[in-house]
């Protein structure tokens, strides 16, 4: 059985049978949303769980840095970070990438070089998205050549809201291609979405231009990842698979900063997509100060006693 | 009708409930039910060292001078609640009015002395070095950080605030363990802090049992100092011992014993002791000439 019912072929033969699948897709219950996002955070997860929740939310970590301030020095101490977050306790599991903008990927896979951490490069001349589709696939080709092995594109969202779903979705289809082997995330900018309903059309809408991960955020703007915006993202990959047969990732950034919220996060992915999603291939953080949070409750669980800034780096 | 109090905890400037949602009855020294306090846990000790410590870049940083306007801001408002703060005092501790007045009174005048010390003690312990060399070199007292401090248990006032005072003076910013059985007037003093331009976060007030809740505050790596004056005679060292895995400043009662006697005399003005446990001495090297 499939939740919407239609072949792929047939959503996306042309914009028309595009915008009548997205505006045909059940509309979100904002109250229901916010209430079942908030019974999942009730959730009470100790001990040996917890211990479990802070390793896969480390690994699961796109160490992040996207400032106009960033240098290469930067970059490389970030590298180290991700090899070995816990120089003091090497059975810390590594992030599963770095995040930097295009002309810093070189740096970062340099120094990655020989670990298993990706480098992931934002591109499409993020944040904003505003340039035209030659320039921004041209970002995508350099950050590619580059060595990055994820790109993280963002989504034309003024053409979205003005319902040019069809440009939308080929600016996602040829960034795809130009990506060649590199996965490919999508920001869709929920922020400037406004509605859960706009979030939920963004969602389909990438997956089925073939965004491997569809990502809340560039974290540049207020609201970024919400507990509700996650729900309505996990609930597309979870209902793409099944009618799609397709497995694809959500990526969360910005505004995550606590282990309690990152293990929240944990709680609604297993309730929501399922426990498949539980693993870096398919489940993301883009943070960069989350990850000190999670080594001092790490710290905190294996001393016993509560941890402070003054032992891990700083950024 | 009189309107019953409910007495909270003072954290990061709100007054929220204990996490653990516990409370525990307080009497008089008679015996009578004074009121339900609220009974810190050690996740109440957790987010009191994070307000602690998100208010310490804004109150170190601020001029000795300004800190000194605030803890004499404090004391008007304890001056302004005096009856208040007698009547508390006079149940707390079994005294007559007159006697629990005269600690109020006694109160107001330690935070003045100590307000007044702010911008006067770094020209006590600090100054310029004489050194053999063509450098200008001098020595400054800065604060230690966030200091965990356990009240004394008999001295529910004057005791409280001869803890708090020189900590606070000195830049730090500080969770305080209020006395278990006498915990009535540190919440009242809470309200007093927080209508007094003191930042919130720079004092943060937990009634609840000091043997509960020191072991936390004396591991926790994220305190720079504990007062174990609060602390029964029986639990020092091993708090002392805790503190120092993660070296921090601590301060033991007069005499530093751990058998030590009972409670000094808080009618006594205080030396620098306390406000020397909680800096650290900067020493600057400046080239000179040349």
């Amino acid at each position: 059985m499939t939740v919407t019912g239609t072949q792929q072929s047939e959503i996306t033969r042309d914009e028309s049978s595009l915008r009548r699948f997205l505006h045909g897709l059940p509309g979100v219950d904002q109250v229901g949303a916010q209430d079942r996002a908030a019974a999942l955070a009730t959730r009470s997860i100790k001990t040996t769980a917890k211990a479990w929740a802070i390793d896969a939310a480390i690994s699961m970590v796109d160490l992040t840095t996207l400032e106009g301030s960033d240098t290469h020095g930067k970059v490389r101490s970030l590298a180290a970070k991700a090899r070995r977050p816990d120089p003091s306790d090497l059975s810390t599991p590594t992030v599963a990438a770095v995040c930097v903008y295009p002309d810093l990927v070189a740096t970062a896979v340099e120094a990655l070089r020989g670990s298993k951490v990706g480098v992931a490069s934002v591109a499409t001349a993020f944040p904003s998205g505003r340039a035209s589709l030659a320039t921004k696939l041209h970002d995508v080709r350099e950050a590619v050549a580059a060595g990055a092995t994820e790109i993280d594109m963002v989504i034309d969202r003024g053409a979205f809201l003005s319902g040019r779903y069809g440009q939308v979705f080929d600016e996602i289809v040829a960034t795809k291609a130009a990506c060649g082997t590199a996965h490919l995330k999508v920001i869709l900018e929920t922020g400037e979405l406004v509605t859960l309903d706009n979030a939920r059309r963004a969602s389909w809408l990438a997956l089925l231009a073939g965004g491997d991960f569809i990502k809340t955020s560039t974290g540049k703007v207020t609201p970024a990842a919400t507990p509700p915006v996650a729900l309505v993202m996990l609930q597309a990959v979870r209902d793409f698979a099944a009618d799609h047969g397709a497995v694809r990732g959500v990526k969360l950034a910005g505004g995550i900063r606590s282990t309690k919220d990152a293990v929240r996060y944990l709680v609604m992915v297993n309730e929501v997509a399922g426990e498949q999603w539980l693993t870096p291939d398919l489940f993301r953080f883009g943070a960069s100060t989350l990850l000190n949070d999670l080594l001092q409750q790490r710290h905190k669980l294996a001393t016993g006693a509560y941890d402070g800034p003054d032992y891990v780096s700083m950024d | 009708m009189t309107v019953r109090k409910t007495y909270k905890l003072y954290i990061g400037g709100a007054f929220p409930r204990s996490e653990s949602g516990r409370v525990y009855p307080v009497t008089s020294s008679s015996g009578d039910l004074l009121a339900q306090a609220a009974q810190a846990s050690r996740k109440d000790v957790r987010d009191a060292v994070v307000a602690a410590r998100g208010a310490f870049a804004g109150w170190s940083g601020a001029t000795a001078y300004n800190r000194g306007q605030v803890i004499y801001r404090i004391a008007e408002m304890l001056e302004g609640r005096r009856d208040q703060f007698a009547a508390e005092v006079a149940a707390a501790e079994g005294l007559g009015t007159a006697a629990a007045e005269g600690i109020v009174d006694a109160s107001v005048d330690r935070l003045v002395w100590y307000a007044g010390w702010t911008d006067k003690y770094a020209q006590i312990t600090g100054g310029a070095n004489p050194v053999s060399g063509p450098y200008i070199n001098y020595s400054v007292p800065e604060p230690s950080g966030v200091i965990g401090v356990l009240a004394p248990q008999q001295s529910s006032l004057l005791g409280l605030i001869s803890v708090v005072a020189p900590v606070i003076a000195m830049g730090n910013t500080c969770v305080v363990v209020s006395s278990f059985a006498r915990p009535l007037p540190a919440i009242s003093l809470a309200e007093a802090l927080g209508t007094s331009d003191l930042p919130g976060g720079v004092v943060n007030v937990l009634s609840g049992s000091a043997a509960e809740l020191a072991p936390w505050l004396a591991a926790h790596r994220d305190v720079n100092g504990i007062d174990i004056t609060g602390a029964a005679p029986e639990g020092r060292a091993n708090l002392l011992r805790s503190a120092s895995d993660t070296v921090k400043r601590t301060y033991s009662p007069a005499g530093g014993r751990a058998d030590g006697p009972g409670e000094e005399d808080w009618a006594t003005e205080p030396a620098l002791r306390r406000m020397a446990a909680f800096v650290e001495t900067k020493t600057v090297w400046h080239p000179l000439g040349i």
